[in-house]
């Protein structure tokens, strides 16, 4: 009977976990006065969290965008309805795969980055001789970094559906002889700026939401040693990626 | 990298962003600001077929709106669709007729409208009481097998 102990310490140790994540977001939110008292901050972690991805971010759209072009002929070729590409590309782009592929590329790329540099600050005591010195380590160290994975995430996500157009665009008209002029028409009718493009960003605000708040979390209480880290980082990564889709689903039921 | 450096491309970044969100909303989205500035029309149909929300509104081809909602007229079970058209056509006389139409033979549904002849114009919440059904292909299918039948039976 050794295994319902080991549920009950699972199940203690996970509710636990979620209760420590709970209580460390409102100590995060008030940080938000550092987006005006120390703009600097902010603006060095939009550089390395934000400009550092939009190159994976990109290169990854572009893919995307012409595989999303090529299926989508393939399958739409069959009905004689090619002429609706441009359609079936957006809707993808703006409503699921720009928010949410960018999401999980960011919890790779930054979100990782962000967990471990935390978490080695947190080793080094790096965080504990800011509170000696009466510096609010939440404030000047999460909170940065919080705000500006939210605040850069919708822009990279609009970044991913844009050059994603542009990849299927050039699929479309220089490969596949779609009339370029249908490829946008049916994209304009189609496509509903409040349901669609508003809907997409708003997911990627909530994506940029969780990620930060799973990476930064994990990062500030992780074990102060080599094997913590690596456990830390590894966790954020994949719990931050089941969320992303986890919340797409709730997200999705509920506003479409 | 230097502080300005820093700055430089978080600002190139932000405003990259912003000009694809931007791009999204007017180009993608085709989303105009006047686009708020319309009426409202309602026309009963027997049939709608495969009209869709935010079909256009055409008269003599040329778009005046879109079709905002349509639904079910609970008394008559007729279908209730309610058309935004553009401010800029309050012109439209009340004995305006509507019809579904198709674009090509297979194409895309749209509602056309047949401008009357009265003094008096549509205004907002304004009924259009000449309305003509959609075409079903099904329906058509059907009468010419029955016209075939019946001749053959002669």
């Amino acid at each position: 009977m050794s295994w319902l102990p080991q549920i009950g310490r699972i199940s203690i140790a996970i509710v636990q976990h979620l209760g420590a994540a709970g209580k460390f977001l409102p100590n995060v939110l008030p940080g938000i006065v550092v987006v005006y008292k120390r703009p600097k901050l902010l603006i060095q972690q939009l550089y390395s969290l934000g400009v550092m991805t939009v190159l994976i971010v990109v290169v990854a759209g572009l893919f995307v965008g012409m595989m999303l072009g090529f299926q989508g002929y393939h399958t739409l070729v069959d009905f004689g309805a090619e002429s609706s590409l441009g359609l079936a590309v957006a809707l993808f782009l703006t409503k699921e795969l720009g928010p949410v592929l960018t999401a999980l590329l960011f919890a790779g790329r930054a979100g990782s980055a962000m967990t471990a540099e935390i978490g080695l600050m947190r080793m080094t005591q790096q965080l504990d001789a800011m509170k000696m010195m009466g510096v609010d380590p939440m404030i000047h160290i999460v909170a940065p970094r919080f705000f500006a994975v939210i605040f850069a995430m919708p822009l990279l996500a609009a970044l991913f559906s844009v050059v994603g157009l542009g990849g299927g665009y050039i699929v479309a008209a220089g490969l596949l002889n779609v009339d370029p002029g249908s490829y946008w028409a049916a994209m304009q009718m189609g496509v509903d700026v409040y349901e669609d493009v508003w809907g997409g960003i708003l997911k990627s605000v909530v994506f940029g939401f969780v990620v930060s708040w799973i990476s930064a979390f994990e990062g500030y209480y992780a074990l102060p040693s080599a094997n913590g880290i690596s456990t830390a980082t590894t966790r954020a990564v994949v719990t931050a990626s089941l969320s992303v889709l986890g919340f797409d689903y709730l997200l999705t039921a509920i506003m479409f | 990298m230097t502080q300005k450096g820093i700055e430089t491309s978080v600002g190139i970044f932000i405003l990259l962003g912003l000009v694809a969100i931007i791009w999204l909303v007017l180009k993608v989205g085709n989303w105009s600001p006047n686009s708020s500035s319309t009426y409202e029309v309602t026309a009963y149909f027997d049939n709608v077929a495969g009209l869709s929300v935010k079909a256009p509104v055409t008269l003599a081809g040329v778009k005046i709106g879109h079709v905002a909602s349509i639904g079910i007229d609970s008394e008559d079970y007729s279908a209730r669709v309610v058309l935004h058209i553009l401010d800029s056509y309050n012109n439209l006389p009340v004995d305006s007729g509507a019809a579904i139409l198709t674009s090509g033979l297979l194409g895309a549904q749209y509602v056309g409208i047949d401008p009357g002849a009265e003094e008096t114009y549509l205004v907002h919440g304004g009924q259009i009481d000449i309305t003509q059904s959609a075409m079903v292909l099904e329906n058509l299918i059907g009468q010419i097998l029955i016209r075939t039948a019946e001749g053959t039976n002669q």
